[in-house]
């Protein structure tokens, strides 16, 4: 409850005395859902550079990730952004689920404990957003509890946000069923691959900045 | 809790009233819960957690998994009532319900993960699977 009031009291005093260099945008959403795959592709458009690695092993992102600067001029608007990558959030993690992708026995149970530390460190990061875009596999239920928490303490601090339903080049993605879920949010429908409907992703990305 | 090399053996349900959490703190209320999954027990809780004990107990568990030699975390899920198609006199009586006594139709289940294989999300039948 103190962290919140904490963020909120942070939000009100910078809304009343000026605004900060650049918007701090958080990437958020559960383990393989392409949150660094659309960090990178904002980074690579603007600024050259990649965020992290991406990878079909769950937990890849175990530590929060940063690009500083992000400059967008999209349509005539400026904006400039700190992208901020963080590790997808579970309740569980289970060392085994990483053998089946070929690791060692030694290597998923480090993935593991890594993977932990790194939801912590996710959920830690909440406080410090001014923004959150949920990514989320277009392809999979969009109505899981770990969305649902994510977005509740979004909405309790008072955080923008914007739901990205990604992997729309996958013929199992269902955008209609992440709009009907999140009636109340913004919900783009993008392919973070390929680069499918990235307009739009701006677009609303301005809109979500305004909102800030 | 925190202690080492514990191990996960059977299972049990343990209905936990609100009333019971209702005057913890969220350390403590968070602390209670984990103490009954450490104990291979599938929590049924009446009445949900708020967003912020929710991502309290997840980052609490993800402290666990690394300590207790067999917890792999947990499987969290809040089941309330579909009133989408109700009428409007159900939903009516619905809200009064919850203005006078709280959310006593929602419940929420939280188990060990390696015990629950899934929960569905149907106010009139709970499934669960064990594994």
């Amino acid at each position: 409850m103190l962290r919140i009031i904490k963020a909120f009291s942070k939000r009100i005093l910078r809304s009343l005395f000026g605004r900060r260099d650049a918007i701090k945008i958080g990437f958020y959403g559960p383990p393989n859902a392409g949150k660094t795959s659309l960090a990178n592709r904002i980074c690579k458009d603007w600024t050259g550079e990649e965020i992290g690695v991406v990878s079909k092993i769950p937990h890849e992102t175990r530590k929060v990730q940063f690009k500083e600067k992000v400059d967008i001029k999209y349509k005539g608007k400026n904006l400039t952004f700190k992208v901020i990558d963080t590790p997808g959030i579970a309740t569980r993690i289970d060392y085994e689920d990483f053998l089946k992708f070929g690791l060692s026995k030694k290597d998923s149970k480090k993935r593991a404990k890594e993977a932990t530390q790194g939801i912590i460190e996710s959920i830690k990061w909440l406080d410090d957003m001014d923004a959150v875009i949920i990514v989320l596999d277009a392809t999979e239920n969009p109505y899981s509890q770990v969305n649902i928490t994510i977005i509740g303490n979004l909405v309790a601090r008072k955080i923008p946000i914007l739901v990205v339903a990604n992997k729309i080049d996958l013929k199992k993605a269902n955008v209609k069923k992440f709009e009907s879920t999140f009636p109340e949010y913004d919900v783009v429908g993008i392919s973070a691959k390929d680069g499918l409907n990235m307009d739009e992703f701006y677009e609303s990305l301005y809109d979500l900045s305004k909102r800030t | 809790m925190g202690k080492k090399s514990k191990k996960i053996k059977g299972f049990g349900l343990q209905v936990l009233p609100f009333s019971e959490v209702r005057g913890l703190s969220i350390p403590e209320r968070v602390k209670k819960i984990l103490k009954l999954v450490l104990g291979n027990k599938v929590v049924i809780l009446n009445g949900r957690l708020r967003a912020e004990e929710e991502a309290r107990l997840i980052e609490d568990t993800m402290a666990l998994i690394d300590h207790i030699k067999g917890f792999r975390g947990i499987e969290l899920a809040v089941i309330e009532p579909n009133l989408k198609d109700e009428g409007f006199l159900v939903k009516m009586k619905y809200e009064f319900a919850k203005t006078l006594i709280g959310e006593s139709n929602v419940i929420t289940v939280i188990g060990p993960a390696t015990v629950i294989k899934e929960i569905k999300r149907d106010p009139r039948k709970v499934e669960l699977l064990f594994g």
